[in-house]
């Protein structure tokens, strides 16, 4: 890199006054612009471009004018808003803790075994290539009644009676949550591997020679030095949460959302609103909101880092 | 010496291309992709292009999905089709977008128009001028399982004709297991295909009831006879026990399984339909009432001349239009696409109507209403929520049907402003 620097040097006025330092610094800058400027242009400036449709009437077919806060207004004013609202939070609520606690339980014994142990990862990692649409269609079948639903003929085998599944507006939330929890299990299984890896096998071989027990390891050894993990789990998994969109809309596709809205969540009522409807200016209001959320979120997780 | 033969024919080739370029008027048609109506469309083009050496027609596609957004978005920006398919529903967005002309009367002429084509073309009219005009209608029928019928005990030449009979059909081929549950369906229900068409456009009326007044633009189901008409489907379910919604996830596919004796479906289901191997079906108009009443939910994708066409291109592109709305077109669309003509001649021939499939849709076509929807996403939708209100929710139809009465009549006047 200097030696380029220097060659440059001989040819150069302003460029051969520079100091070596200065050039430097002017060439990491000239790499580090090009993804600056593709950044901001495909991220920051339509951010910008949705808070202005925001506050425009915009329909795709007809042009824009300025309606003030007059979406927001009609955003709040509307049940469907809060209905989605309380989904959004209910994927994020029951989706987090779940799925964290089953990867940290997965990885925590698969740490210890060794008879394949690799192969063993694999199964666990493979939902995870795998297309969320397939595995919601596959999840649809699942859950279908009698006679074609593989869970309700095993508990019409059984003799219990059968579930509505994804027609109930109770069970359909979690039905739903279901195959994206299972899907987003091997990353997490993967990412606490590399973090239980991480914790010197020297504590472990001090408190045994204490004699802790092994609960007491698990709650004073592990899980505090597991902490940096959990944080970037906790945060990534929320984000996925609250972004959660193919697996609802796959798995129901004629009623996306459906029954009832129950299983609707924030992103797929924007996309409804915004290519179905047409309705770009207040399916923008949606978008500022959901920003706004992801914003305070990721906020909560800088603090957090911070603590460490 | 190959290669100057090689270079002579291309030069010629150049030649030919330039001088043919330079003559005739090449103008765009978009439509999304379904490859039958691609096919269809090909042939057309080719046989007007060979009466019309003049003019060249280019045809673009792309998937349904994207198909409303990118054509607005390349007309808007003074781009893409000049004559363009369109779904009739979509025609005030597509008016107010200034995207669309209306026909020009000495070339189009209104009377000629209402003489030669369905009446529910007039869904295309906006004051005096029509906007576009449809090759293929499509309208609903009843399908049903012939083998289900014989097995129990029905005669499978004799579908059900009237309401009643179409419920005591369900309920003779309904299969239940030792549990009750439904384990081959009499009739699907399934809003999210085509019942909310057949509740809105057919039991409403039947009952006694219109959905709509006023153009289309107030909901007025919310009475005696929507209530009727609501609590006859859902009963369906909650009293007859003959269907189930969300059986085999869609109608269509319960049907096409032989798990469902019976079905209401569109023409456009023909070509999925027509590759069932494992038994025989049958179509049927849809049931009347006791009285005897039918009626029929009718739609069509439209051809219509952008804004974006003028001078030559505009002429060519109303050739193009009159020709793809001609007899000769509509007989190739059937045989290629299998949907209905929309012209009477066309349509109304003595081997059409005897024909063992499309005569049942053809005669729905002479009594069929036709929907202005103004979201048809959000509409279809709100029948959804309200059937799913009663049979998910318990709640009492005469409420459900309220409240999708209010949140319909919202949908449209948001769509006015």
């Amino acid at each position: 890199m200097s030696a380029v620097a220097h060659r440059e040097a001989a040819t150069g006025g302003l460029w051969s006054r520079m100091s070596l330092g200065q050039k430097q610094v002017i060439w990491a800058w000239g790499f580090l612009a090009v993804p600056l400027v593709f950044y901001a242009v495909i991220r920051f400036w339509p951010t910008f471009q949705a808070f202005y449709l925001s506050v425009t009437d915009w329909t795709i077919t007809r042009p824009a004018s300025y309606v003030g806060l007059e979406n927001y207004k009609r955003l709040f004013a509307d049940p469907l808003f809060w209905e989605v609202f309380r989904n959004t939070f209910m994927y994020l609520i029951l989706g987090t803790p779940i799925s964290l606690l089953i990867s940290f339980v997965v990885a925590y014994y698969l740490d210890r075994v060794r008879f394949m142990h690799s192969f063993i990862r694999a199964l666990y990692f493979l939902p995870f290539l795998t297309t969320a649409a397939a595995m919601a269609w596959v999840w649809r079948w699942f859950y279908q009644p009698v006679p074609i639903g593989v869970i309700n003929d095993i508990l019409a085998g059984l003799g219990i009676p059968q579930q509505p599944f994804l027609r109930s507006t109770s069970q359909a939330l979690p039905a739903v949550l279901a195959p994206a929890v299972w899907a987003g299990l091997g990353f997490q299984i993967i990412i606490f591997l590399a973090g239980l890896r991480a914790i010197p096998v020297t504590y472990y071989e001090a408190a045994r020679i204490d004699g802790l027990s092994e609960g007491a390891i698990l709650r004073k050894i592990t899980i505090p030095l597991l902490k940096p993990t959990l944080v970037f789990l906790v945060v990534f998994s929320s984000i996925g949460f609250l972004r959660i969109f193919d697996q609802v809309y796959n798995i129901n596709s004629n009623d996306p959302g459906g029954p009832l809205n129950s299983t609707k969540p924030l992103v797929l009522m924007i996309y409804q609103t915004a290519f179905s409807s047409y309705e770009m200016g207040y399916a923008a209001a949606q978008t500022v909101v959901l920003f706004m959320i992801l914003l305070v979120i990721s906020l909560v997780q800088l603090r957090l880092m911070r603590d460490r | 010496m190959r290669f100057r033969h090689l270079l002579a024919s291309v030069a010629l080739g150049f030649a030919t291309l330039a001088a043919s370029g330079a003559k005739a008027v090449e103008i765009e048609y978009w439509q999304y992709v379904f490859d039958t109506r691609v096919k269809a469309m090909n042939q057309l083009i080719t046989k007007f292009q060979e009466a019309n050496p003049d003019i060249k027609v280019k045809q673009t596609t792309f998937p349904y999905a994207d198909y409303q957004t990118k054509v607005a978005a390349a007309i808007l920006a003074g781009q893409g089709p000049d004559v363009v398919q369109l779904f009739y529903g979509w025609t005030d967005n597509f008016i107010a977008g200034k995207m669309i002309r209306p026909l020009r009367a000495e070339a189009f002429p209104a009377a000629d128009i209402e003489r030669d084509f369905f009446p529910i073309v007039s869904a295309m009219k906006r004051g005096n001028d029509y906007y576009g005009l449809p090759t293929a209608v499509r309208s609903l029928a009843l399908f049903y399982n012939k083998k289900v019928f014989k097995e129990a005990g029905l005669d499978p030449n004799n579908p059900p004709k009237t309401l009643d009979e179409l419920v005591a059909a369900a309920e003779k081929t309904t299969k239940r297991d030792g549990s009750g549950n439904i384990v081959s369906a009499g009739i699907t229900l399934d809003m999210g295909g085509q019942d909310h068409q057949w509740w809105r456009e057919v039991l409403v009326r039947q009952f006694g009831g219109v959905p709509y007044t006023d153009n289309d633009t107030k909901v007025a189901y919310n009475d005696e006879a929507g209530l009727k008409a609501l609590t006859f489907y859902t009963d369906l379910q909650k009293k007859h026990k003959v269907g189930q919604a969300g059986f085999m996830d869609e109608g269509q596919a319960a049907f096409r399984a032989g798990l469902a004796a019976m079905t209401i479906d569109g023409t456009f289901r023909l070509g999925s339909f027509n590759t069932i191997k494992g038994f025989e079906w049958g179509v049927t108009e849809l049931p009347a009432n006791a009285q005897g009443v039918r009626s029929n939910y009718a739609s069509y994708f439209a051809n219509a001349i952008t804004t974006k066409a003028e001078g030559e291109k505009l002429a060519a592109a109303e050739k193009f239009l009159a020709y793809i709305s001609s007899p000769e077109a509509m007989k190739i669309w059937l045989e290629v696409v299998g949907e209905l003509p929309a012209r009477r001649t066309a349509a109304l021939t003595p081997e059409n109507i005897a024909h063992p499939v499309y005569g049942p849709f053809l005669k729905g076509l002479e009594y069929a209403h036709t929907t202005l929807f103004k979201d048809e996403a959000a509409q279809r939708q709100g029948a959804i929520d309200m059937v799913n209100r009663i049979l998910i929710g318990g709640e009492d139809p005469k409420t459900s049907l309220a409240k999708a009465a209010e949140a319909e009549q919202a949908i449209i006047d948001r769509a006015k402003r």
